[in-house]
């Protein structure tokens, strides 16, 4: 089956001070209907504004390269028209930041209404009637409260659940989460992600999910790609990718995310420095050796390719002179059905 | 018997409402209903809980920015809430406070230096001529070149930021240091450096922390003891371990049911708890979990349970202790569930 998403070289400049840099550079995937995957990184790598670039939402002056084909048509090419039809019926896409995606001035029920009568035909009565149903099925309490509320009325929580009752109505095939459960209480963000996770089961709903939560992806995802200033560092399956990270800030990652069942007082092992500015990203050079414990000549000498380790791709000296690199005009093939 | 830093005993605040999906009764709501503790020098007190618990609430009113409505906090054995005036400024040297986002709590005009410098004048504890010497000496504990201080607060990343922030709150000296999720707006690789500093701080200095987060992830690694806040009430306090081991509280098997975990063969069945704390609202002389509870009876709904001592010495808020364990409840279906297959080598 051809894949519901696929993403070759897709490039995002941004300018800074009259040139312009590449916060995305040379990224390819492909997603499965029904397929969740995880791509992961901190601020500044990139994962964002992927999103944004899928969603055609990118900043103003900023350009995009290659190419993003949904269902085989090239979404790069579609006009403002055309998106239209896709935004919402067939993807739809979650912010991390609630408040910002919705409108101050409508009720939470003609949001949702809005959403799914653009795509829809549905009588009002019906149409309530579903709109009351998605808000129960993201566990937003008192949903007949809920829909004739307006947003400054709900709690952050509540109105991020809203949000993805606006996103979830018109049924989508592919839903873009850009950190959809951060600004939730761990036990509502559960429950959020178990409700994709049916959607996923029931509808055949394709998930990408931006975060920075390992916990998240350990629980929820198919596969995981992680980017490091713009790059694939490593691209697994979530299994794999637990059991044995390959890239040596996948591996940094892992031991420095807090998980349960450590002893009390002891340290975390950190990955010392931060991730570099745009404009001051080694170039040429891997971006990150000046971080990395495992750094040997080449690492600032040239930049390495996306080698295939097993099942997983990582971008990392330490495995490209065992194999060769991966075609990057080569699809994903063994992704889970 | 372990001399006590800090006796806070059954703080009381309440608030005005606005707005919310929580049913409009009487317009006020508890913010803290009652919360006792205490912190004994260099311990480190997690607070945990999630929006509208009061955790956030009990930091700012140990800082003094607000008064509670009643309850009493001991600081060393002095009313600290009677304190006023010059005594007061005086006596906030000795708790100060690091916030969860740099950001906001730094000053973007004022030199990091002299941000770090200023708690030291007000407080009249170095001479002019002095200060340089000891910015550097704060910067430096802290993990920052010296050089930091003739820079303003936007030239840093968010780590180095916090980093400001903690030599800040550091430089009166303070016994106890209120931490408000302190990492939740940092990124995970730089979060865990900040970890590290407060633990070696705490090591290096005897400093106690009173750590607020809703991470219990972060939280166990950190604190001997743990305070679990519910709807502004303690549902359950013990040491970490205990808690970590055996959570007697439902909320609290909640918790740690849902708290990252970060092994993909694990994905353990969740106690899922219906609807948010905000809009549970409970009924008048019950137990303020009820709504939510997946264990409750008839009882529960009857009496407020107190906070009583099931192994001493820890405590939980139930009638029913330890009955809901970890991964015991309903087996709920996560849609990944896959089979692990055998890997082949």
């Amino acid at each position: 089956m051809p894949p519901l998403l696929s993403v070759r070289d897709l490039k995002v400049e941004l300018p800074i001070g009259g040139s312009f840099f590449p916060a995305v550079d040379g990224v390819d995937f492909d997603l499965q209907a029904g397929e969740a995957l995880a791509i992961v990184g901190e601020s500044g790598c990139g994962k964002t504004l992927t999103a944004r670039a899928l969603m055609n939402l990118l900043p103003e002056g900023s350009r995009i390269g290659g190419s993003v084909l949904y269902r085989g048509r090239d979404l790069l090419a579609l006009n403002e028209n055309a998106w239209r039809h896709l935004r919402g019926r067939e993807i739809a896409m979650v912010f991390q930041e609630p408040a910002a995606a919705l409108d101050p001035v409508q009720t939470v029920g003609d949001q949702i209404l809005e959403a799914l009568m653009a795509h829809v035909s549905l009588s009002r009565a019906d149409a309530l009637a579903r709109a009351r149903r998605i808000l129960e099925e993201v566990s937003l309490p008192d949903p007949d409260r809920a829909l004739s509320e307006y947003p400054h009325r709900l709690s952050g929580g509540q109105r991020q659940r809203a949000c993805l009752a606006i996103a979830l109505a018109a049924d989508p095939s592919l839903l873009i989460a850009d950190e959809p459960t951060t600004a939730l209480d761990a036990t509502i963000a559960a429950e959020v992600l178990d409700l994709l996770d049916r959607l996923r089961r029931e509808r055949g709903l394709g998930l990408l999910l931006i975060t920075h939560d390992l916990g998240v992806v350990a629980g929820h995802t198919d596969r995981a790609i992680v980017f490091y200033a713009g790059r694939v560092a490593e691209e697994a399956a979530t299994e794999d990718f637990f059991r044995t990270p390959l890239h040596p800030y996948s591996r940094g990652l892992l031991a420095s995310a807090p998980r349960r069942g450590a002893g009390p007082h002891e340290r975390f092992r950190a990955i010392p420095g931060a991730v570099p500015d745009l404009a001051f990203r080694p170039r040429g050079a891997c971006a990150f050796a000046p971080r990395c414990p495992d750094r040997f000549e080449p690492c600032d000498e040239r930049e390495p390719e996306l080698v295939l380790v097993g099942g997983t791709k990582a971008r990392c000296f330490l495995y490209e002179s065992r194999v060769g690199p991966v075609d990057s005009q080569q699809s994903t093939a063994d992704s889970p059905s | 018997m372990i001399s006590e830093l800090l006796r806070v005993e059954k703080l009381r605040k309440t608030y005005s409402r606005r707005g919310g999906l929580a049913p409009r009764s009487d317009g006020r709501i508890p913010a803290l209903d009652g919360v006792s503790f205490s912190i004994a020098p260099g311990e480190t007190l997690g607070l945990v809980g999630e929006s509208g618990s009061g955790k956030t609430t009990t930091g700012r009113l140990l800082l003094r920015f607000e008064q509670p409505d009643s309850g009493k906090v001991l600081f060393q054995g002095e009313d600290w809430l009677s304190l006023e005036g010059e005594a007061l400024r005086r006596r906030r040297r000795d708790i100060q406070i690091v916030f969860q986002d740099p950001q906001t709590s730094l000053n973007p005009r004022m030199r990091v230096g002299d941000q770090i410098a200023e708690p030291l004048r007000i407080q009249k504890l170095a001479p002019r001529r002095e200060l340089p010497a000891k910015v550097a000496s704060l910067l430096a504990a802290v993990g920052l070149a010296p050089e930091a201080a003739e820079r303003f607060p936007s030239e840093f990343s968010g780590g180095q930021r916090q980093r400001v922030a903690i030599a800040r709150a550091l430089a009166t000296a303070p016994k106890l240091l209120v931490c408000d999720e302190p990492v939740s707006a940092l990124d995970v690789s730089v979060a865990a450096q900040i970890i590290n500093l407060l633990l070696d701080l705490q090591e290096r200095t005897g400093l106690a922390l009173l750590f607020i987060s809703h991470d219990l992830a972060v939280v166990e690694r950190l604190a001997d003891r743990l305070l679990v806040l519910y709807r502004g009430r303690v549902v359950e306090e013990g040491p970490t371990a205990s808690i970590v081991a055996r959570p007697l509280h439902p909320y609290t098997a909640a918790l740690l049911s849902a708290a990252s975990d970060l092994n993909p063969l694990s994905r353990h069945s969740r106690i899922v708890l219906p609807g948010d704390a905000a809009s549970s609202q409970p009924v008048a002389g019950g137990c303020p979990f009820e709504p939510r509870c997946p264990i409750a009876r008839p009882r529960c709904r009857e009496e407020t349970p107190r906070l009583e001592p099931v192994e001493s010495p820890h405590r939980a808020a139930c009638f029913f202790p330890g009955e809901l364990a970890v991964g015991a409840g309903a087996r709920f279906p996560t849609g990944a569930e896959r089979v692990p297959e055998e890997s082949s080598t």
